[in-house]
């Protein structure tokens, strides 16, 4: 194999001096130069051309466009942001105000409910005082009526006893002898 | 002589036959009007150009095709090489940078079709190119800076003693420029096709055909990447030089 290979690489040695000697490197003949360099330059031209005329205007505005595009958007996403952030504010707030409000008719009712309460209360306790009144009334006539009945028994009773004992006893000594003795049971009975 | 080696070994070697330049009709001389294998594959470079860049943009997609992608790709490319190497007044020359990137890099990948012509691999087309570049930004230095684009070959930085020494050097390698341009992109696309058709020679060999294939393969993509760092050196030199031509100090 390695002497397949020398033998492939001289036999290289050998065509590559063949073509030298059959004319060399085609790139250094030089009688195609001219066709060469008019062809060259009418493509450099023709290229030129593409470019400044559709490829490079288009492409530029197709970036700037593109660039455009999305500052608008990052613009428009921080404007909705924005107003996202408005409508959170407004939403607490709202919020806010009908917990403030809520308080408030709470606060009224109670104090509604506080003042009726308080004139229930107020006209009960007139009511409770006239009945005692009246019941301090009828105590008192009842009880003066009582001390009337017991002067009326007393009398009676010291008549009687005045009578079985066998004095005689005039009306009004008897009732005044009742009465003195009434008052200091009064006066020291009674609290 | 080649029929000599072919009956010895059973080898034929002709890697220079595909720069061959050869009239598309007919036989006879080459005059300068002539239609050659060499225009058409010019032609066919201008139609890829123009596909590629105006038909696959004339959508005008927000959303991008792939065709409008690589479209794009190549516009930004470009031009973000352009503005950092020249600079923002650089733009203006934009048009032309791109025109030469567009023609080497679709002349050096349709090269790579088997049986195709590589236009780039010539070097009266890779001189003329370098040629345009090296007159065209020498005029531009000195209508834009007037004789002080000379400053260019005055290296103000160094000692006073060395500067005429380092301006000889300046000028001498101001000269080579086109030489070093052109021959770098022709002399790249040459030797890489020539290695794989030499390659290729030696699938006949039973013995060394696969590694010889394995050989092609390799060449094959190594040359793929060759396409268009050539293009991206011509290109980016291109700029270097625009720059020196607008702002000569150094």
């Amino acid at each position: 194999m390695t002497t397949e290979a020398t033998e492939a690489a001289m036999a290289a040695g050998h065509a590559a001096g063949a073509a030298a000697e059959k004319g060399g490197m085609p790139q250094l003949d030089f009688s195609t130069f001219p066709n060469q360099i008019f062809w060259l330059l009418v493509t450099l031209v023709v290229v030129y051309l593409i470019l400044t005329k559709l490829a490079l205007p288009r492409i530029s505005s197709v970036l700037a466009e593109r660039q455009g595009t999305i500052t608008n958007d990052l613009a428009a996403a921080e404007e909705l942001k924005l107003k996202a952030q408005e409508a959170e504010e407004a939403y607490n707030k709202a919020l806010a105000e009908a917990r403030a409000e809520a308080q408030r008719i709470a606060a009224e009712t109670r104090a509604a409910i506080q003042a009726d309460l308080d004139k229930a209360i107020a006209k009960a306790d007139d009511e409770i005082a006239a009945k005692t009144a009246q019941a301090q009334k009828a105590i008192a006539e009842i009880r003066a009526h009582a001390l009337e009945s017991v002067q009326e028994v007393a009398k009676d009773v010291a008549r009687e006893i005045v009578a079985v004992l066998g004095g005689k006893a005039d009306a009004r000594s008897i009732t005044a002898a009742v009465k003195a003795h009434l008052k200091d049971l009064k006066g020291e009975g009674r609290p | 002589m080649a029929a000599e080696a072919e009956s010895e070994t059973g080898l034929v070697f002709h890697p220079m036959e595909q720069f061959k330049i050869e009239p598309l009709f007919g036989e006879g001389p080459i005059h300068w009007y002539t239609i050659t294998n060499q225009t058409l594959w010019m032609g066919i470079a201008v139609l890829v150009i123009f596909l590629l860049l105006v038909v696959g943009t004339s959508r005008r997609a927000l959303v991008p095709s792939r065709i409008q992608s690589i479209g794009e790709l190549a516009y930004g490319f470009i031009y973000r090489m352009v503005e950092d190497v020249v600079g923002k007044e650089g733009l203006k020359y934009f048009p032309y940078v791109m025109t030469l990137f567009m023609f080497i890099v679709v002349s050096n990948f349709l090269g790579l079709i088997p049986m195709s012509f590589t236009t780039t691999s010539h070097i009266a087309v890779t001189v003329v190119m370098a040629l345009l570049v090296f007159v065209g930004v020498t005029i531009l230095g000195f209508v834009k800076n007037g004789i002080g684009f000379l400053k260019l070959f005055w290296v103000s930085s160094a000692p006073l003693a060395l500067r005429p020494v380092l301006a000889i050097i300046e000028v001498i390698s101001y000269f080579v420029r086109p030489v070093s341009h052109s021959i770098r992109l022709a002399g790249n696309i040459m030797a890489g096709h020539a290695v794989i058709k030499v390659f290729a020679a030696f699938a006949a060999l039973l013995a060394v055909a696969p590694l010889s294939l394995l050989g092609v393969v390799a060449m094959f993509g190594m040359d793929m990447l060759v396409a268009f760092v050539q293009a991206y050196v011509f290109t980016i030199l291109t700029c270097v030089y625009l720059k020196d031509a607008l702002h000569p100090a150094h």
